[in-house]
């Protein structure tokens, strides 16, 4: 037999699609919320994320990854005289001035590394290689920056802080949190743009030896150094994250939009459903005086609702990659793993079937006897 | 023979704020097997309220219902339900089908009520229809189907689950006198040739005929009045003899 829910669901075709435009606009609403903050968590942390170090030292009080003070490298030979230690490297992050060719300037955060071994520095490369930044004054940005920094091509000369700067590289979606686009360059040329003295790093990015567990090495270190702080790479990648997605409220505002689509969903749903269930209402009446117990009829609705939900998931799921795939192209990530994916399957499922409950609840309370009126 | 229902002393009150209304008062009626019972009278008489707590789907204020022998009155609204799918089908004036199903899956609803699913609900739902002369609308929408189609329907769904007793409520009215016969000559053949109990509330005079016993409601109280001159019942009605009028003996329908 044709499902009771499923034709009534489909009889009407209209308010069918007024539940489903609810449900797509509620699942791509969240969607892309959660996919805008699980894009803004990434991208704040995104140079943690694949610097491949397993501890990072930084000054007493540090904040977040774009953030951080100066402090004496000498630091970095107590780091290497460390028992434990497989290699440490300096490293610097900081705010500077570019100049673009056609006379206007740009905030950039520079990421200056060593491009000997590559720690730190720049991945997905579109064009031109690490070691290219080996040459003075060189330096690698990501495609998606070139037309905010004026650069139209390889080799292209602009200025950072009056110092010469040539780029050699092109990088593809290796975005920043904040406005700010990185610039990748030797750590020499990062003192040079950056106004550092000599002596002086912003991070030390170190490994530990083979089989040794980072924890332990992080202790180890955290009691030999004075005046500094030492994270794991999770632990540095978390603190950057939370002080960008909730110190600045950001975070707070994705978060609120995303509840707003889940409240905007559930109310258009229930309204839909609560609609089609009085328009009904005569026929679970009849249902019952056949003998349909409640449960009977809850199944009917609620199933009407796992319909909905399931059509709404994935209208709603391909409208949602299609903005991911757009995003990938533009200053904002949006990203949509696969938990994403199903988590947002089940909150489309609960949201249609807690939206249901109110028509559940209307007809727990029919009379029978309505079947003999008119 | 043991009555398919029984009512003792059955009222119903129904109240509203302080006020109240006595919609049955003390009535008494046995329904057998294999008769048909027309419940008449005027509106508002109080016939529907009693076919609604006969079907089990209205609870009564005080008195006695049973059903098969088996006491109702008093039973939660979760054992009601039970009751309806073993032993009654409902026969609605507006014939309650479901729109959006075809008359045969309306048919399989009731049977998946009862359980039954499928190959075996398709080929039960085909044969009810069959019984109803209607097999060859298995795929047609209630939309589709006049005003006798959709009663023949109606009948074909109430007999799906196989109840021994048949409630319906002017299920004649919304038809025309041919269509109003052949369903009647359906329910005659349930209840003579099948031998289900069958109630029917009714204004429509075309079908006295079809009655083995007519029983007369007003003002909530059960009264069929016997006419000495040997007019027909709705002659006497018409007349709007005083119940108050009408002794104990007067009634034609006794209480076993």
């Amino acid at each position: 037999m044709a499902s009771l829910a499923r034709r009534n669901l489909f009889h009407d075709r209209v308010r069918l699609a007024v539940t489903l435009t609810g449900i797509v606009f509620a699942v791509v609403l969240i969607t892309v919320q959660l996919g805008l903050f699980l894009g803004f968590a990434m991208t704040a942390s995104n140079i943690i994320d694949n610097s491949g170090a397993d501890l990072w030292v930084a000054a007493r009080g540090n904040r977040n990854f774009d953030q951080g003070a100066p402090f004496s490298e000498r630091k970095l030979y107590q780091v290497r005289g460390a028992g434990g230690v497989a290699w440490a490297e300096k490293y610097i992050v900081q705010f500077a001035r570019l100049k673009r060719s056609d006379g206007g300037e740009e905030g950039v955060g520079i990421i200056g590394f060593n491009p000997e071994t590559g720690i730190g520095g720049p991945w997905h490369l579109t064009a031109g290689k690490v070691s290219d930044l080996k040459a003075a004054d060189t330096i690698i940005i990501d495609e998606i920056y070139r037309e905010k920094l004026g650069i139209t091509s390889l080799g292209q000369a602009v200025e950072i802080n009056n110092h010469r700067a040539r780029v050699v590289g092109f990088t593809r979606n290796v975005r920043s949190f904040t406005t700010n686009p990185r610039v990748f360059t030797s750590f020499k040329n990062a003192q040079n743009y950056a106004r550092l003295s000599e002596d002086q790093t912003n991070y030390i990015l170190v490994k530990s030896a083979a089989g040794l567990d980072p924890l332990v090495l992080k202790q180890a270190l955290a009691s030999r150094l004075e005046d500094v702080e030492v994270y794991t790479n999770s632990e540095f990648a978390r603190k950057t994250q939370v002080y960008w997605l909730f110190s600045t409220g950001a975070g707070v505002g994705i978060l609120v939009a995303a509840l707003m689509g889940l409240i905007v969903g559930v109310v258009v749903v229930a309204q839909t459903i609560y609609a089609t269930t009085i328009d009904h209402i005569r026929e679970f009446g009849t249902l019952k005086a056949m003998g349909a117990s409640n449960a009977y009829i809850y199944r009917v609705i609620i199933k009407q609702a796992i319909i909905s939900a399931a059509i709404g998931y994935a209208l709603g799921m391909g409208v949602s990659l299609v903005v991911v795939r757009m995003s990938s192209n533009g200053g904002a990530s949006v990203q949509m793993p696969w938990q994403m994916a199903v988590m947002m399957l089940g909150l489309t499922l609960s949201m249609c079937m807690g939206a249901s409950m109110i028509s559940v609840n209307k007809v727990t309370r029919i009379d029978p006897a309505m079947v003999f009126k008119g | 023979m043991e009555a398919a229902i029984s009512v003792r002393s059955l009222t119903k009150v129904y109240s509203a704020g302080a006020s109240a209304v006595r919609a049955l008062d003390g009535v008494d009626l046995d329904v057998k097997s294999g008769e048909i019972v027309l419940l008449m009278g005027p509106s508002g008489s109080g016939k529907t309220t009693l076919l609604s707590i006969m079907g089990c789907i209205l609870q009564a204020s005080s008195g006695s219902v049973r059903v098969r022998g088996r006491e109702v009155v008093g039973l939660t609204e979760k054992a009601l339900p039970a009751i309806r799918l073993d032993h009654i089908g409902f026969i609605f004036q507006g014939f309650n089908l479901f729109p959006t199903l075809t008359a045969g899956e309306n048919v399989e609803v009731a049977l998946d009520l009862k359980g039954v699913r499928g190959k075996e609900a398709r080929r039960r739902a085909a044969s009810l229809l069959e019984q109803v002369g209607l097999a060859e609308k298995y795929g047609s929408f209630p939309a589709d189907l006049s005003g006798g189609q959709k009663q023949r329907i109606a009948i074909a769904r109430a007999l799906a689950g196989e109840p021994d007793i048949i409630l319906a409520d002017e299920p004649t009215a919304a038809l025309d006198s041919h269509s109003g016969r052949l369903i009647m000559e359906i329910l005659r053949d349930l209840a003579h040739g099948q031998g289900r109990a069958v109630v029917i509330v009714t204004h429509d005079n075309r079908i006295l005929d079809y009655a083995d016993h007519k029983a007369y409601i007003e003002d909530g109280k059960l009264a069929a009045p016997v006419d000495p001159e040997n007019r027909k019942p709705e002659e006497v009605m018409a007349a709007s003899m005083p119940l108050s009028l009408l002794s104990a003996g007067d009634r034609t329908r006794p209480v076993a």
